[in-house]
């Protein structure tokens, strides 16, 4: 299997290094978007198989790479279920990548990059040692940076993946740091090695705290989230789809390995910091969703707000880990595994979606749309589904993986530490009020753009694309119902993945195909197909029984709006009104938001204003200030840029013998 | 085996019919008490029927834009309400339909239709649908998590957020006077409230005003279609009301063998008894208080999920110490 795998990943190599010389553009399209979904589907349906299976970890050991090392690949449950999700969620984009794409404008340019990415992304998945991790890290980013740019003639793109790269630098920098003080002056860097040290290290912490910075900042955790909403929104939907819903889950990887697998036994408070920072990062993201006008950052906001989500379990997982109760470790991890998926689906899903309404109408504003369920009944309804998932309602998929993250908080008092006794419960109210933000953002997204009247001369005249865009859309779709009505497809995976790193088994008969009892039977239970067929039966169900009870009679006529319909379809709400009653409560506390009104004087004729300002406190409080030291000393460091060869020569001297020094003084 | 599975769906299909006839009622009792505490003579409590009996079978009249989200949405929202209230115990603790889903599944299922109504409320285009699901909005925004939060105070107690291992817990005596049981009580008397558009949340009463919540928000539906949204909102009255009792006072609900007919007829009338308290309850408290600003609902709603909050960290406390 780890064999078949590193082949099929060579094939995207190949498929990404020859993608460039295929003409004509059309099969190139078409061969590399085919070849990207075939071994991306392949792989997944082949890591879910093993999965259920339960097959060996089976490693492999290459004498390739640095010589005094080799390269060290591996494939346990926990990459196997990763590489599950990332690639069956890869595949049914890469279905509607296939319409898409050859619409765009230079549809080529995200093609030699794209196999490369998802390559990478598996590959990151495979490692067993910090130099091919690192190594496959950085050639994920890299790839993915050339995806957002690519449309880079526009300013938008250019500004996004210059702040992405700079952010995706540091979060490998900080890793790779995370990896040397895990593995000590002299260390082995191979995983088994670091996985075998019996004592921690002295300076595990410092690796931990690192790993965390690290692979937050590739996730887009809250406060290094800035060049999330500002990437993900740039690149052509279907790149969109692959950065939101596969890319974060491979920094959600990175961290999970270090954190449950790595390091060693958890700490107690590693659990607590990721329990905080997953609430804030899920309830500012959903926030900073509510108040934007721009479809695909509303989307890119929604991604924060999940990965803080995952994180929340992952760091409940932990400290359940610190306290040795390991079911409901092994619970947590499941939730986090499962909404992983779940998100990997319904963002994709909503992406693709944007992209289709960019394809009718050429816009992202919210403002402007209005009105599209009438020239798009099959993308509206697709969008609805994927919203509901979004906003975790039932019986959609987002929903059972919330549902199971809460059933884990509600069973915190366990825990044995004080601190995370305190600071669980009250980060679990956090988490339902992001929730339930959650479900008015998309609301909002959802009602601004696909109801009401069309609010520009573009939505009015939109058309439905047909084609394998829409199949990709409506596959996306059917596997978050699917998921949501059985959830037990997604938890069986979750299941054992979680078996594997925790070592621990769910309560038999926990995940049936019917009910979900995590907590044994007699515990809470939540049966999504009843619901599901509940649903469908009474809403189909009732208007027949009631048609035949009293005849009905049906007639159109122009809107009641208590007597006063306007025809003008500016007097209807818009997305800054929608969120105003919102903005005014959270939003003075968490963007300074302010509003002013500018009203002419009696008699004088310019028209009204009403302006909102809102700052992101990230990016005016954390990056501003960086961005500025570094400009001030960049600006000081050109001087030494036009020395004398003798000055230059006179440096690296110096420079040796601090060198020489430090490693004298270590020695000692 | 079997025997027990016919039994459930016969006790099941009475649930829903006895849930389905006394949502109208409870209603009506209600407008009744609150019109003689305000020395009215008021509508009779059976007048609720006879509306819906009236909507039924007027004619439907549809705006020009309304779309298919517009159709579906009270046969949907009505259907969620029909699953929820199958789901809460009301005469009876066994349901079948229970054990497909806790306290947090029901919740959820008020928040779909939540969802639905607030996206009817858009489709027509009319700024009237605007305000009411954007002000909706921002209250289920905050009711939601508190109910949540109920919950988790809930599951610290019982165990777990079950409807019928709660209410079987209480009912074994193992819970005394707790504070944080009080304190969820009130907290899940006020989202109550909220939830239902009760003053001093919204008035319930109110047309063509600019303070009104749910009613601008279905202003455009007529016909069979309100009919089903009244339906629907009369059916939330009698979920949370039999919610607060099933929680909070189980005694008396038929708890053992499901055919046991003495049993089912007690459960009834303690279920008729806990509409009459409900609608007394409501009454006296609606006229009893004024109808708050749009931005002092926050802090009302603000308070029950900060009592929320406190009623699951003093449970935490008291199992420390």
């Amino acid at each position: 299997m780890l064999t078949l795998t590193l082949l099929g990943l060579l094939v995207l190599l190949a498929l990404g290094v020859s993608a460039p010389f295929i003409r004509p553009d059309r099969l190139a399209l078409r061969l590399v978007h085919g070849g990207v979904g075939g071994v991306a589907l392949a792989l997944g349906i082949a890591a879910a198989i093993r999965l259920v299976a339960g097959g060996e970890v089976s490693e492999l050991d290459l004498p390739l790479g640095l010589p005094w090392m080799g390269t060290h690949f591996r494939l346990d449950d926990l990459a196997c279920f990763f590489m599950a999700a990332i690639n069956l969620a890869a595949a049914l984009v890469m279905v509607f990548a296939d319409g898409y794409a050859a619409r765009q404008p230079k549809p080529t340019r995200a093609l030699a990059p794209l196999p490369i990415f998802l390559a990478a992304c598996n590959l990151v998945l495979l490692a067993n040692d910090a130099f091919v991790f690192l190594l496959a890290w950085e050639m994920m980013s890299i790839a993915s940076w050339l995806l957002v740019l690519a449309n880079h003639r526009e300013d938008e793109s250019r500004h996004a993946a210059y702040v992405y790269l700079a952010m995706a630098s540091l979060s490998v920098l900080l890793l790779l740091l995370a990896f040397g003080a895990l593995a000590g002056i002299d260390g082995d860097y191979r995983f088994a090695a670091l996985r075998e040290a019996t004592e921690r290290p002295p300076m595990a912490t410092l690796a931990v705290v690192l790993a965390m910075l690290g692979a937050g900042a590739k996730a887009g955790l809250v406060p290094l989230h800035v060049w999330l909403p500002l990437a993900h929104p740039a690149a052509p939907s279907h790149v969109s789809a692959l950065l939101s819903g596969v890319m974060v889950k491979i920094a959600l990887y990175g961290l999970a390995r270090f954190l449950f697998d790595l390091v060693g036994a958890p700490a107690w408070w590693w659990g607590v910091v990721l329990v905080v920072a997953g609430a804030a990062s899920a309830l500012i993201g959903i926030l900073y969703a509510l108040m934007q006008r721009d479809l695909k950052r509303v989307l890119a906001y929604s991604t924060i707000e999940n990965v803080g989500v995952i994180t929340f379990a992952l760091g409940l997982s932990l400290c359940f880990r610190a306290s040795e109760l390991f079911d409901l470790s092994a619970l947590a991890l499941a939730g986090a595994l499962a909404h992983a998926l779940n998100h990997a689906l319904f963002k994709s899903l909503m992406f693709c979606g944007a992209g289709v309404i960019l394809e009718a109408t050429h816009l992202r504003d919210l403002e402007r749309m209005g009105g599209l369920v009438r020239r798009m009944p099959y993308a509206s309804l697709f969008m609805l589904m994927g919203s509901l998932a979004a906003s975790s309602l039932p019986p959609l998929n987002g929903f059972v993986s919330e549902w199971l993250i809460f059933q884990t908080v509600f069973a915190s008092s366990a825990l044995h530490d004080n601190l995370p006794r305190l600071i669980v419960p009250l980060m679990g109210a956090v988490l339902a009020l992001s929730a339930a933000l959650a479900a008015v953002a998309f609301v909002r997204a959802f009602g601004l753009a696909f109801l009401g009247r069309p609010r520009s001369v573009e939505a009015e005249r939109a058309v439905e694309p047909g084609g394998t865009m829409m199949t990709g859309l409506a596959l996306l779709a059917g596997g978050c119902l699917l998921l949501g009505v059985f959830p037990v497809v997604t938890l069986s995976l979750a299941e054992s993945a979680a078996h594997g790193v925790i070592g621990v088994s769910l309560p038999a008969g926990a995940v049936g195909w019917i009910v979900l009892a995590p907590l044994g039977s007699g515990g809470a239970a939540y049966a999504g197909f009843i619901v599901f067929l509940a649903l469908l039966g009474l809403a189909v169900g009732t208007r027949p029984l009631l048609a035949r009870l009293w005849a009905e009679r049906r007639r159109r006529a122009a809107a009641w709006d208590c007597g006063f319909p306007d025809a003008s379809p500016s007097t209807q709400y818009t997305a800054s009104s929608f969120s105003q009653p919102l903005r005014r409560v959270f939003g003075t506390a968490f963007f300074r938001a302010r509003e002013t009104v500018d009203m002419p004087a009696p008699g004088d004729a310019r028209p009204a204003r009403l302006e909102i300002r809102l700052i992101d406190p990230a990016w005016d409080w954390g990056v501003e200030p960086i961005r500025r030291a570094v400009e001030a000393a960049t600006l000081r460091l050109n001087a030494t840029q036009f020395l004398s060869i003798r000055r230059y020569l006179s440096l690296m001297f110096g420079a040796l013998v601090t060198l020489l020094l430090i490693v004298a003084a270590t020695q000692q | 085996m079997i025997r027990t599975a016919i039994a459930g769906t016969l006790l099941q299909l009475l649930h829903l019919l006895v849930a389905l006839a006394a949502a109208p009622l409870l209603l009506g009792v209600t407008r009744f008490a609150k019109s003689r505490l305000q020395s009215r003579r008021g509508p009779s409590p059976i007048q609720p029927y006879r509306d819906l009996l009236r909507l039924m079978r007027k004619e439907t009249v549809l705006a020009h834009d309304a779309s298919w989200i517009f159709r579906a949405t009270p046969y949907l929202v009505f259907s969620l309400m029909v699953i929820a209230a199958g789901m809460v115990p009301m005469f009876a603790l066994d349901l079948p339909l229970a054990s497909a889903g806790d306290l947090i599944a029901i919740v959820a299922l008020l928040a779909t239709a939540r969802f639905f109504q607030s996206l009817a409320g858009l489709d027509i285009g009319t700024a009237f649908g605007g305000i009411g699901a954007s002000r909706d909005a921002l209250i289920g925004s905050l009711a939601e998590p508190a109910v949540l939060m109920v919950a988790f105070a809930l599951a610290l107690v019982a165990g777990t957020t079950a409807l019928p291992a709660i209410a079987r817990f209480v009912l074994s005596g193992g819970v005394g006077v707790d504070v944080s049981l009080a304190l969820a009580l009130i907290a899940l008397l006020i989202v109550a409230i909220a939830e239902n558009g009760r003053i001093p949340v919204d008035n319930p009463a109110t047309h063509l005003e600019l303070t009104m919540v749910h009613e601008a928000m279905v202003l455009e539906y007529s016909g069979r279609n309100l009919a089903l949204i009244e339906a629907a909102q009369m059916l939330k009255l009698l979920i949370f009301v039999s919610l607060v009792a099933a929680l909070f006072a189980p005694w008396g609900l038929a708890a053992g063998d499901v055919l046991d007919l003495l049993e089912l007829g007690g459960g009834l009338l303690i279920f008729l008894l806990h509409l009459l308290v409900g609608a007394a309850v409501i009454a006296i408290f609606e006229v009893s208080i004024a109808k708050m600003r749009v931005f002092r609902v926050v802090e009302f709603l603000g308070a029950a999920l900060i009592l929320a909050v406190l009623a699951v960290v003093f449970r935490f406390v008291a199992e420390a110490s």
